[in-house]
């Protein structure tokens, strides 16, 4: 096994685990270093209308003419929408079904049901993932420490989320009337899928991961979630940085998950309050993802917004080389209509991956 | 009882931190657009009250008794709310009007027909006969609820 250098990080802690021969990969309190570098060979990004109207809208792989994409239920078209994206991953990545081992997917439907739908025809082992909003670096953090330690060569990490389904669910009918306020946000109609593995000359890696703690800040209203999320976003970013000892503007891009225009500005600013000035290289993939005009108020969110924003844009100008270094923060909303109804607090959590060219 | 104090303690300094952080977030949350929202409320509202009361009227003046034209009145609005929501309007003329077209018997109507659409795919009993009621239930409940109240105390006084 061929361990890459940790480049420009200071690394006193890769130190071996006492006995085993085996170097100690966590970094701090919070952070994987994977010290064989997964790599990320191929992603797949599918997104609906909306989405293919915006301002990202040329840099998906495939933009629906309709959200229903054929299928008889907004359910069927979001698992189909997810399989496609596989699909479109593995073809990039030059991988077939039968090379995948694994297969870490996880949507917001209850039980996990557009991910079990998608990966059933693949028949690969499939782990479901759920981490609200969070999904995407939830399951890239995991499926690179399922390649790390070598027990598996290839896996699909993969998000999806439909605006229709997930409206469903959380809040009202789709025909239904209703004024919603400015701090609501639009859960995106995406969806977005990575090969990680390895290949002979490793392009971008992932190269660590924090995994975040879920921090509650008290707020009950389901219509301020950029808001819930944005103490955990700032405590997994504050964090990662301790951990790896790395300068706020070590990254080209900081990207988090959905905290809409309302969480960026309240993460700038709290990132301001400890001294870090976050905004030229931060930006928010609910922000990105629709223009302001679209009428979607604060922005979007959804694990297919971080999933297909990643998978997509972000990707293309990895390849394109416009940037090299991006650490990738999806954030989430854990509630459930349950504890809504029942005034509980909404928990947030943010997992952040460092996915960089390494040369 | 030294514990007791510092979890009390704990839970109000949660609370305060609570109530600071919410104030914080107020900073930058944009506020809804009260007074745009009413006047498109009013005007909107009043202009179905005003054709409701112009048809009244013209089934009045063609015999019917004013009672049955109420009733009438009611018919047609509650169908024409109904029509909007099936052709996937009447979302996005609430979105404009809010309350003016939410809170008369327009916005009950379209409280049934969207869960009824939407869960047409689990069904007709079990699906759109479940979910029927899910929005206008508990307005139905309320609704009854106070009025009986109201007409309790009516009758004492």
């Amino acid at each position: 096994m061929r361990y890459y250098s940790l480049g420009n990080y200071r690394d006193n802690r890769l130190v071996e685990v006492k006995g085993t021969g085996m170097p100690n990969n966590k970094l701090g309190k919070q952070t994987l270093a994977f010290r064989t570098r997964p790599e990320v060979l191929g992603t797949g990004s599918v997104v609906g209308v909306k989405e293919g109207q915006g301002p990202l809208g040329k840099s998906f792989d495939i933009v629906l003419e309709e959200d229903m994409f054929g299928e008889k239920t907004w359910e069927g078209a979001e698992s189909k929408m997810l399989s496609e994206s596989m699909r479109i991953a593995m073809k990039k990545a030059g991988k077939t079904a039968d090379q995948v081992d694994a297969i870490l997917s996880g949507d917001l439907l209850n039980q996990l049901m557009s991910s079990t739908y998608s990966v059933k025809e693949f028949s690969v082992p499939f782990l479901g993932m759920y981490g609200a909003c969070s999904t995407m670096t939830e399951a890239i953090i995991l499926g690179s420490v399922l390649v790390d330690g070598s027990y598996f060569d290839t896996v699909i990490a993969a998000a999806s989320s439909h605006y229709s389904t997930a409206e469903r669910q959380f809040r009202m009918p789709l025909e239904h009337g209703n004024q919603r306020p400015p701090s609501a946000q639009w859960t995106s109609t995406a969806s977005g899928s990575l090969v990680i593995g390895r290949s002979k000359n490793p392009h971008f890696c992932c190269t660590y991961a924090t995994i975040g703690k879920i921090v509650d800040t008290g707020m009950t209203d389901a219509n301020q979630m950029g808001a819930a999320m944005a103490p955990a976003a700032l405590d997994t970013v504050y964090r990662h940085l301790l951990d790896t000892g790395r300068e706020w503007n070590y990254y080209d891009r900081i990207l988090t998950g959905d905290l809409g225009h309302i969480g960026k500005q309240i993460l700038i600013d709290m990132a301001k309050n400890l001294g870090i000035d976050l905004s030229p290289a931060y930006d928010d993939c609910g922000v990105l993802i629709y223009e302001k005009d679209q009428d979607v108020h604060s922005g979007g969110s959804g694990c297919g917004c971080s999933a297909s924003v990643f998978a997509g844009p972000v990707w293309k100008s990895m390849m394109e080389g416009s940037i090299s270094k991006v650490l990738l923060v999806s954030t989430g909303a854990l509630l459930s209509t349950t504890s809504a109804q029942q005034g509980g607090s909404i928990p947030g959590i943010a997992h952040a991956v460092s996915v960089e060219a390494v040369y | 009882m030294a514990k007791k104090n510092s979890s009390a303690r704990n839970e109000s300094e949660k609370k305060r931190q609570k109530k600071a952080y919410e104030k914080y977030v107020k900073n930058f949350t944009p506020r809804p657009k009260y007074f745009s929202n009413s006047i498109k409320a009013f005007i909107v509202g009043g202009s179905i009250c005003m054709a409701a009361s112009y048809i009244q009227d013209g089934l009045i003046n063609r015999g019917l008794g004013k009672s049955e034209a109420g009733s009438v009145v009611t018919v047609i609005l509650i169908c024409t709310a109904q029509l909007l929501t099936g052709f996937g309007w009447f979302d996005s003329i609430a979105k404009f009007a809010g309350a003016g077209v939410i809170v008369p018997i327009t916005g009950f109507a379209n409280s049934m027909v969207a869960p009824a659409m939407e869960f047409k795919k689990e069904g007709p009993v079990l699906g759109s006969g479940a979910k029927l009621f899910t929005l206008a239930g508990p307005v139905l409940v309320c609704g009854i609820t106070a009025s009986v109240i109201i007409g309790i105390i009516a009758l004492l006084k």
